[in-house]
């Protein structure tokens, strides 16, 4: 393979004299946008689109948080509450954190990675994302005609029965699914055949093997998702009732189905921030990674695991108690190749020359949290303790501190991380950081409030609740604004710098992996040269020394 | 999962600066045969996913079975067997001749190509025909569920096993439209010329489509037509 391809030059601070991929003059104008091919424009029209539902989810969330202030109905009823809650998880689910990561940063940076020009099927790539802003089209039409009521989740026989725009919605994710799948299977396809010559399986950067393992499992769970919604609509529009037990079906195989793909989903969502998380540590430690291998198998162990747990959230739908023990036992092991991370990254830190940026800091937050997220993950899925704690308060903030502790947090670590790549410009740092510091004191008094009053017997998604519970709540609520506060300190910050002109170097944190080796922003075909590896994409023990090519 | 049976096209340029200079090689790969190897390894992914699909309505339709043998049985001889035999046959004749057309493409015989994608279409063609005269006489009798189902006589359960069986034969027969879609599309391109020994990613990937589409009703075939 290596017949045709030159060695990259090492350029130091100074800018190539060639035209980055956003002003390439021979791609002007915004139909070169629309219909661009280039992994790098799709990713940041991507970021937009993940970063407005982003915005919309939050202030849904923000809004729910403001009507628990109190115990009584404030300025929502029972109805409108029910319908924000759905729309604030789907629409943060399905619009947001699923593509986020992959789609926006991974499309981004992975061909960069691996010193690529492209990814292995750019029209599906594009594709891809007509796909999704249909889906998202869909979704807002739902929202707006009628709204929906049943929890991002389905549940049938409520979902069948209820009114409102679930028809839609449910052809929404439908259509999402796919745009989810394209872009599995572009990655899954650009890993195995437009790796750099001389870039063996084990050199490449962690980001790869888990946006790789991520990929897998939407390639695989995501069909699984897209027939149950099938024979949802289809339930609703024809009555086929395969899932009403009047007419002879099953609803709690709509759980099976469900969970079936969104189990794995969540490690969908999780997978990718982990990925960051692997390339921020090393960067910003100066240190090779620990347990490089380790944390590669990890990720493809998970993924693997992913698919035999999804019982653990029907606990109390009335499997049968044989099935419910093997999958509290299977969940279990979840938390083995999670531990495994989380051990190597901190080993990683230890002897470390640490720069704490501002990408270094969310790192750390993702640390904390996400030990938190899993940690109360292995009390859920403790038979006995989830009876107990199952559809309250504890659960919300379980899957937020593993959602947004963990993903959210490593996706605003990826954003900051690679900004510079992205539109070569550097953010104001000190700002940066003071965003990140209320982000991370933000999520932790909604979601620490959240802990003990569900553990307390709160039960989820209610618009009223006992006044016993209210100190919670306010301290919940409170914690939702600093937490606001933090993120638009951040967007602020990002968005400044734009009006900036370029100044970011093209190696600002001083990493090894290859997609810092072109220009910041880079030129349309990503690198003057085909890139030969050279080095390993953690190699900053030994920097002078090369490896052969 | 790329297919080392055949020489990959472009390997016949040598790995010489010849093969850049192939209108049809992306500029993000570096010869024909990596372009080739990823084109088929993206298509066994999209495959993976169909089966999957496909999948949920299988394990589904085996619970319920389980559950309701006798009305699954009594249910399925308001089916015709001798039509879905039919069918089967047709289809498994579809892939031959989406076999030699695969084959034609590769070894550069271009009238054999045309010749037998158009076979194919006209066998998938068949297939719709007879499904049309299956399904029309389903609705007839009152089978179709929903506000459709009339059928009063037989076991409560029955009902159950036509939402599967439209379900699942609607579900494979939308397969086989947009099978006749990419066949329809190879033609055109086929009698331009388009395709030749350097150059048959496309009819290599539709045919591996077609081939599923054959063999996902090979499974439909005895699941529904031949319990008991």
């Amino acid at each position: 393979m290596a017949t045709t391809s030159t060695p990259v030059t090492h350029h130091g601070g100074h800018h190539a004299a060639h035209a980055s991929f956003l002003e390439d003059p021979q791609h002007r104008g915004l139909m070169s946008w629309l219909t661009t091919v280039d992994h790098k424009r799709i990713g940041l029209m991507y970021l937009w689109s993940v970063l407005t539902a982003f915005l919309l989810g939050g202030l849904f969330a923000l809004a729910l948080r403001l009507e628990l202030l109190t115990p009584k109905e404030d300025f929502m009823t029972a109805e409108t509450y029910n319908k924000v809650f759905t729309l604030h998880g789907a629409v943060m689910v399905f619009l947001f954190i699923i593509p986020a990561i992959p789609a926006a940063l991974g499309n981004f940076v992975l061909p960069l990675m691996l010193g690529a020009k492209d990814v292995a099927f750019p029209r599906l790539n594009l594709a891809s994302y007509y796909v999704y802003m249909t889906g998202a089209i869909m979704a807002l039409t739902a929202i707006l005609t009628g709204g929906i009521d049943t929890g991002w989740t389905f549940y049938t026989p409520y979902s069948t029965t209820t009114g409102g725009a679930v028809t839609l919605m449910t052809f929404s994710v439908f259509v999402l699914g796919f745009s989810s799948i394209f872009t599995g299977i572009n990655f899954v396809a650009t890993v195995h055949k437009l790796r750099a010559p001389g870039m063996g399986w084990f050199d490449l950067p962690l980001f790869v093997w888990g946006t790789y393992a991520t990929a897998i499992i939407q390639v695989l769970a995501t069909p699984v998702l897209a027939i149950t919604l099938l024979l949802l609509a289809f339930e609703r529009m024809f009555q086929i009732g395969i899932f009403d037990a009047k007419l002879g079906g099953d609803p709690v195989l709509f759980q099976h189905f469900f969970w079936f793909y969104s189990h794995p989903a969540v490690y969908i969502m999780i997978l990718p921030g982990m990925a960051i998380i692997s390339e921020i540590i090393p960067t910003f430690s100066k240190k090779h990674i620990f347990g490089y291998r380790a944390i590669a198998f990890s990720s493809v162990a998970i993924a693997l695991i992913s698919f035999i747990v999804w019982g653990h959230h029907m606990f109390t739908s009335g499997q049968s108690q044989l099935a419910a023990v093997i999958f509290s036992f299977l969940t279990f092991l979840v938390a083995i190749p999670s531990g495994i991370k989380v051990f190597n990254w901190v080993a990683t830190m230890y002897r470390g020359s640490i720069a704490l940026d501002t990408p270094m800091l969310y790192a750390i937050s993702f640390l904390l949290l996400f030990t938190i997220g899993g940690l109360t993950g292995i009390f859920l899925g403790a038979l006995s303790v989830d009876i107990h704690l199952h559809d309250t308060y504890f659960i919300v903030a379980h899957f937020h501190y593993v959602m947004m502790g963990g993903t959210v947090i490593a996706f605003l670590a990826g954003v900051h991380y690679w900004w510079p790549k992205m539109f070569g410009r550097m953010y104001n740092e000190t700002w940066a950081r003071i965003g990140c510091i209320l982000v991370f004191f933000g999520f932790n008094i909604t979601f620490l409030n959240q802990f003990a009053m569900g553990a307390k017997g709160m039960p989820r998604r209610y618009y009223s609740y006992l006044d016993q519970f209210q100190g919670n709540h306010i301290g919940s609520t409170v914690g939702s604004w600093v937490l606001a506060l933090g993120l638009f300190i951040a967007a602020g910050v990002l968005l400044a710098s734009l009006r900036k002109k370029y100044d970011a170097p093209d190696n600002p944190w001083g990493s090894k992996t290859m997609e810092w080796e072109t220009q910041s922003p880079p030129i349309t075909h990503n690198f003057p040269n085909n890139p030969v590896m050279q080095h390993g994409p953690y190699d900053y023990n030994a920097p002078s020394v090369r490896r052969e090519a | 999962m790329s297919s080392h049976t055949l020489p990959a096209p472009g390997d016949t340029h040598g790995h010489d600066d010849h093969g850049h200079h192939d209108p049809n090689l992306q500029h993000h790969f570096v010869e024909m045969a990596q372009q080739f190897d990823t084109a088929k390894l993206g298509m066994w992914l999209f495959l993976a996913t169909e089966i999957l699909m496909f999948g949920g309505l299988f394990v589904g339709f085996g619970l319920q079975q389980a559950k309701f043998p006798e009305a699954f049985k009594a249910a399925h001889h308001h089916l015709d067997r001798t039509m879905g035999a039919l069918n089967t046959v047709v289809l498994l004749i579809s892939s031959f001749t989406m076999v030699l057309a695969v084959w034609a493409a590769q070894t550069g015989r271009r009238k054999v190509l045309i010749t037998n994608l158009a076979l194919t279409l006209v066998c998938a063609g068949t297939f719709l025909v007879v499904k049309y005269f299956e399904y029309s006489h389903k609705i007839h009798d009152g089978l179709l569920p929903g506000k459709f189902f009339h059928y009063a006589q037989g076991q409560p359960n029955e009902y159950i096993f036509f939402s599967f069986y439209f379900m699942m034969t609607g579900l494979h027969g939308s397969h086989v439209i947009l099978g006749m879609g990419a066949i329809t599309w190879l033609l055109i391109r086929a009698i331009k010329g388009d395709f030749g020994p350097g150059y048959y990613t496309p009819v290599d990937l539709v045919g591996l489509f077609w081939h599923l589409v054959d063999l996902i009703w090979i499974y439909l075939f005895p699941l529904l037509y031949l319990i008991g």
